[in-house]
Formats: structure tokens, C-alpha cells, sequence
């Protein structure tokens, strides 16, 4: 049954999340046709859809991974934050290195800084102690400063009025997909979906996966086994990082190809959401970030389309989802109410996933 | 180099920016020694300081805003509680929802009452907390919570929810309703540092206006190896670092007086410092031994 239960969780978060929307007049079925329509509605909205997917695959596998680990990194916006301005920045610097290199460069710049970004909070986590959700929320914040002080004063366009940096070299640019011109989604959708199947390969068939697999587990049962827990904790946050920078393939090299100020409406946190739901699985998270990328779609919609109800009802039905997975006792007590016995034992010490003392 | 007027006027600001952290870390104290981690600090400070300006708004009762924050705090940690108690979810992916959800459902009202989502009307000067009140009143409250776990029954049955819960529950005490009081309690005092922000250091609700002031309430607790008066010296150490990035606005660059130091330098100072000393000065820190179990 546990198949079902995230399917069961993404309806009833959905489900309380028009309910919600019901509480601002607006007429719950109304709201869910146009989620429906604004994702799925035409060429264009599906276009859009898969734009939206393609950050949201990197950045939830970035979370699915560390989350394998037993950690729980919730700094992929920071990361990718990171990323981004090294791809633009090797784009804006070398603008005439030929096609073919050109990526190459740019993915080899963004995984070192995404990486590099989460592996501070990755050796901050295993050699001083410090909780990584704590670190990589303040992380996220530095990177969001640093952003904004390197386009503004290092990359800045001074032929715009926004806040963006230069336009990056034209042999970086991605091809499009072939039907879907005119929205901006790029070949970096097909690269997410084949890093995800990679990474499902990488976690369920070899020495590294299975390493990982049990450092989440039990970090004692590790160090039983010989594994050096340290080293896969930073090695993982690394590894996260990489895979939260990869969204710079979608923004910078596919679609903006250049650095805006803003231009994630934070995928990171979204990554969570898209993780969870597929309970930390690569495979699953293809689909997973499909539903939260046709929901960024839909609800983006929902500020004209209704009178009340604004884009942050996406931001409501994530938590709801994220919630109602989480919530194991609830979905034993549904699916066994026999084992009553067992869920009111007072004092559970195993908890699945991600756990973690905030222990500093 | 700094005259006796600008150290008091920085240790004046020290004190107001502090007092949000303390309400939320003594929250966060609350809920961690009962066993339970509370990631979700963050949004119960902003469900709290939306509701404090819109009751202020609404009612012209500064006073009035704080308990109406505290009660909409407690309710809404009503769904963290059963989340993580009976339901036995994962307490930092739970309180990660919580987070969103208040991200969420703060914009989602606002936009009922005031027709945008980013922030409230500006609240009238007379209505607003006069700073020194959420000071003393934060320090009362170190106080209160710090005898109270030390020297009263309750205080004995939350320490015991979270370093023994089997002998608690042996005793007849039933860990699970220590912990929804600590958890509910823990809701309406960081509801509490919510309302001083948006009510005393600021004069409305902004969206996202507690700039992860949560999770440095938490990593002030961490500092403070759980306990009231040393966490509470931590908010200090935070207060400081706030204090110092409005002081060091517009200050030139020592190596070139033509320009000043960046203003994005300047917003990185209170992330560094919660990061530096969540890294560097901890120690030995222990949690509640049964913190994290459900």
C-alpha cells in the first residue's frame, strides 16, 4: 500500500488546498479547472509546464539525495543561486568558446559552485556539528546577497533597466524542443530526465548507493560497517549541491541566457516538496516534479483568473502535500487500524528518512 | 572610535532587535525540552506578526495584537502538534510544512482583507509597542521559563518528556499531553516575537518579514545548549549582529573613502554570525536525549 500513499497525500493536500480557497469565496471547482487549464490548457501552457519541470527535477533530486543520506538539505535555492551565477559568469567572460565546450565549461563552473556551496554546509554538518538545515537557511541568505552584489556591481547590463547581469555568449544557448518553439523550455529537460535515471541507476545498483542508503538509515550501523560517515555526508551535500546548479542549464543556457536578479521563485524550497512526494526516489521524481511544475503552472494563472485567490495557494497545497506524507501515523491508523497497539507506543526511536537531532 | 552616544544608542538597538529572538527562542525551549524539534519557529513568527498587525489594525490594542498573536499561534501549532504527536511524522519535515504553510496562508489573508499580498497598512504611531516593553517583558520571560523548568512539577514533567519519556509515562504522566502543551506554548511565544517585530521594531507586516529570525532563535538555543539564560545571551549576540548591519549602513570602505561598503556585504552580517557560531563555539552540546522520537 505504501505505493499509494503519496498519490493519496498529493489528493488530500490538494483537496484541503481548494478547501482553502473555498474560505476566499472563490468556488473550489472553478479554482482546480483552472490549475487544470492554466498547466495543460494549450501547446504553449504545456510548454510552460515542462520549463517549469525542469528546475524543479534538479532541484528535487538534489533534495532526494541528500534526504537518502539522512540529511535533509533545504539550501538547493542557495545552491542553485550559486550555480547560476557561475554559468552566466563563464558565459559572460568567454563568450566565443565553440558549441560543445561552451557546455562543458558552463556545467563544469555551475556543478563546482553549487557544489562547493553545499559542500560548506556538508563539512559544517560533519566536522563542526552544525545542523544543515540550519546552515544551508543561512547560506541561502549569503547566497542570495552575493547574487545580488556580483550582478549589480561586477555583471551588470548597463543597457537595462532591470536588474540583470550581460547577455552570456551565443554558443551557449540550448536547442529547443522540437513542437514546442515558442515556450521557452530547452533540451535541459531531456538532460534532467537522464541525470535522474542516472541517479536512480547510481542509488540502487552501486557501492556508493547502497553506502548512502545505510549512513541514512543508521549512522552506528556505518560506522559498524566501516563507512566513513563524515566523508558521505559531505560527499553528498556535494553531490546535492551539483544537482541543484544543474537548473542553470534550464534558466541561464536554455531560456533567460543571462543572470536575473529573482529569476527562481524558489525552486530550492519547491525541490523539497517534489522530493518528499516521491519519498526520495530519482525515478518517482520525474513525475513528482511534472505534478509540482504543472501546479507552479496552473496556479500562476490564478491571479486573473480569480478575484481573490493568488499564486501562493501553490505555496498552501506544497505544504499540505509535504504534511500529509510526512504524517505516517495517520496512514497506518487508515490502512491497519489493528496495529493501534503499535502507533501509540510512547517512545518510537526509529523514524524513516531524514531524521536528525538539531544537535548544533 | 566609536563615542559613549553611538555605544549607547548601538546597545539600545541591540536590545530591541533582540527582543523577537528571545520570545522565539524560549519558544523553541519549550518544545525542544519536551522531546519535540521545532524547525517551524520561523512561521509561527509570522503567522504572529501578521495577526498582531491586523488585530492592532483592526482594534487599536497593542496589547490586545500580542495575545491575539499568541492565540493565533497556539491554534496554528494545533496542526504541527497533531502532525508530529499522534500522527508521528517526521518533526523536520513537518515543521518544514509549517513553514510553507505560514509562507502561504499569510499572503493568502492578506489578500482578503487588504486586496495585496505583500504588506499591511502602516499602523499609526500611537499604536505601536514602545520598545522597551517587549525588552523587559523578554527577560521576564527568560526568567519565568528558566525557574519554571528548574523548580516546578510542569518543568519537571517536560524535562522528563525529554530526556526520560518511558519513566514520565511510568509515572502516570502522559508524555504525549506534555508534549502538545510544550508545543502549543512554544506556538504562542514565538507568535509573540512575530508581534514585536511587525508592532514595535517595525510599523506593519511585510511579507517574509522574519528573515529567518526562526531558525536563529534556533540556532541561539543550540548555542545555548538548551538552556533559558546562555540561549538568551545568544538572541543577544544576534541583536548585536542586526545591530551592527544598520550601524555599518552608509559607512565608507576603510581603503577607500569615495565609496561605501556594499549594502549587500552589510545584509550578509547576522547569516554569517549565526553561521560562524553555530560552527565554531558549540562545544559539546547535547540535546534532550529523547528529542526527535515520537
Amino acid at each position: 500500500m505504501k505505493v499509494f500513499r503519496p498519490l493519496l497525500a498529493l489528493a488530500l493536500g490538494l483537496g484541503l488546498g481548494l478547501g482553502v480557497a473555498a474560505i476566499a469565496g472563490e468556488n473550489p471547482w472553478h479554482v482546480f479547472l483552472v490549475l487544470v487549464k492554466g498547466a495543460f490548457g494549450s501547446r504553449y501552457d504545456l510548454g510552460m509546464t515542462l520549463f517549469y519541470m525542469t528546475p524543479l527535477l534538479f532541484t528535487g533530486l538534489s533534495v532526494a539525495l541528500t534526504y537518502r543520506a539522512g540529511l535533509f538539505n533545504i539550501g538547493s535555492e542557495g545552491q542553485l543561486t550559486m550555480g547560476a551565477l557561475a554559468a552566466a559568469a563563464v558565459g559572460i567572460a568567454f563568450p566565443n568558446v565553440p558549441v560543445g565546450w561552451s557546455w562543458l565549461l558552463a556545467v563544469v563552473a555551475s556543478a563546482a559552485a553549487g557544489g562547493g556551496w553545499a559542500g560548506i554546509a556538508g563539512w559544517l554538518k560533519a566536522k563542526r556539528g552544525s545542523h544543515e538545515v540550519i546552515s544551508t537557511i543561512m547560506l541561502n541568505f549569503i547566497a542570495a546577497s552575493l547574487a545580488s552584489y556580483v550582478t549589480l556591481e561586477v555583471l551588470k547590463n548597463p543597457e537595462s533597466q532591470s536588474p540583470e547581469s550581460l547577455p552570456i555568449g551565443t554558443s551557449y544557448l540550448l536547442p529547443k524542443i522540437p513542437g514546442l518553439e515558442e515556450s521557452p523550455v530547452s533540451l535541459a529537460l531531456v538532460v534532467a530526465v537522464a541525470v535522474a535515471l542516472l541517479l536512480g541507476w547510481i542509488l540502487a545498483r552501486t557501492r556508493f548507493g547502497f553506502e548512502l542508503k545505510i549512513v541514512g538509515q543508521s549512522e552506528s550501523a556505518a560506522r559498524v560497517a566501516g563507512i566513513d560517515v563524515g566523508r558521505m555526508q559531505i560527499l553528498a551535500m556535494i553531490l546535492s549541491g551539483m544537482l541543484a546548479s544543474g537548473v542553470s542549464l534550464g534558466e541561464i543556457l536554455g531560456s533567460a541566457h543571462r543572470f536575473k536578479l529573482g529569476f527562481s521563485p524558489e525552486y530550492g524550497f519547491m525541490g523539497i516538496a517534489v522530493a518528499l512526494l516521491a519519498r526520495g526516489n530519482p525515478i518517482a521524481t520525474i513525475g513528482s516534479a511534472f505534478l509540482f511544475a504543472a501546479l507552479h503552472k496552473g496556479t500562476a494563472d490564478l491571479d486573473i483568473e480569480t478575484e481573490n485567490v493568488t499564486r501562493d495557494l501553490a505555496l498552501v497545497i506544497q505544504a499540505l502535500v509535504i504534511a500529509a506524507v510526512s504524517a505516517e501515523g495517520l496512514w497506518d491508523r487508515i490502512f491497519s487500524p489493528r496495529r493501534k497497539g503499535q502507533a501509540q507506543t510512547v517512545v518510537d526511536t526509529k523514524q524513516g528518512g531524514a531524521t536528525g537531532v538539531v544537535s548544533g | 572610535m566609536w563615542s559613549l552616544d553611538e555605544l549607547s544608542a548601538i546597545l539600545a538597538s541591540t536590545l530591541r532587535l533582540s527582543a523577537p529572538l528571545v520570545f522565539a527562542a524560549m519558544g523553541g525551549l519549550l518544545s525542544e525540552r519536551s522531546g519535540v524539534i521545532h524547525i517551524a519557529l520561523e512561521g509561527m513568527m509570522m503567522v504572529g506578526g501578521f495577526v498582531a498587525a491586523v488585530s492592532t489594525l483592526a482594534w487599536h490594542q497593542p496589547y490586545g495584537g500580542v495575545v491575539a498573536a499568541m492565540i493565533a499561534g497556539a491554534l496554528f501549532s494545533l496542526i504541527y502538534a497533531a502532525l508530529v504527536i499522534p500522527f508521528r511524522a517526521n518533526q523536520i519535515i513537518a515543521g518544514t510544512a509549517m513553514n510553507f504553510l505560514a509562507m502561504g496562508l499569510v499572503p493568502f489573508f492578506s489578500k482578503i482583507l487588504y486586496g495585496n499580498t505583500g504588506s499591511t497598512p502602516s499602523i499609526d504611531l500611537v499604536d505601536r509597542l514602545h520598545w522597551g516593553v517587549p525588552v523587559i517583558a523578554g527577560v521576564a520571560l527568560v526568567a519565568l521559563l528558566s525557574g519554571m523548568l528548574a523548580r516546578t512539577p510542569l518543568g519537571l514533567w517536560i524535562r522528563f518528556a525529554g530526556e526520560h519519556p518511558e519513566a514520565l509515562a511510568s509515572a502516570g504522566i502522559s508524555v504525549k499531553r506534555v508534549r502538545f502543551f510544550s508545543v502549543l506554548g512554544a506556538g504562542a511565544l514565538a507568535s509573540a516575537g512575530g508581534a514585536v517585530l511587525a508592532l514595535s521594531l517595525a510599523s506593519a507586516y511585510t511579507r517574509n518579514m522574519t528573515g529567518a529570525r526562526g531558525f536563529m532563535a534556533l540556532a541561539a538555543l543550540i548555542f545555548g545548549k538548551w538552556r533559558a539564560w546562555p540561549a538568551f545571551f545568544a538572541c543577544l549576540l544576534f541583536g548585536f549582529s542586526e545591530a551592527l548591519q544598520n550601524r555599518l549602513q552608509g559607512v565608507a570602505l576603510p581603503w577607500n573613502p569615495e565609496r561605501t561598503i556594499p549594502g549587500q556585504m552589510i545584509q550578509m552580517v547576522p547569516y554569517l554570525v549565526t553561521l560562524v557560531v553555530l560552527a565554531g563555539f558549540i562545544g559539546r552540546a547535547r540535546a534532550p536525549r529523547a528529542i526527535g522520537s515520537s
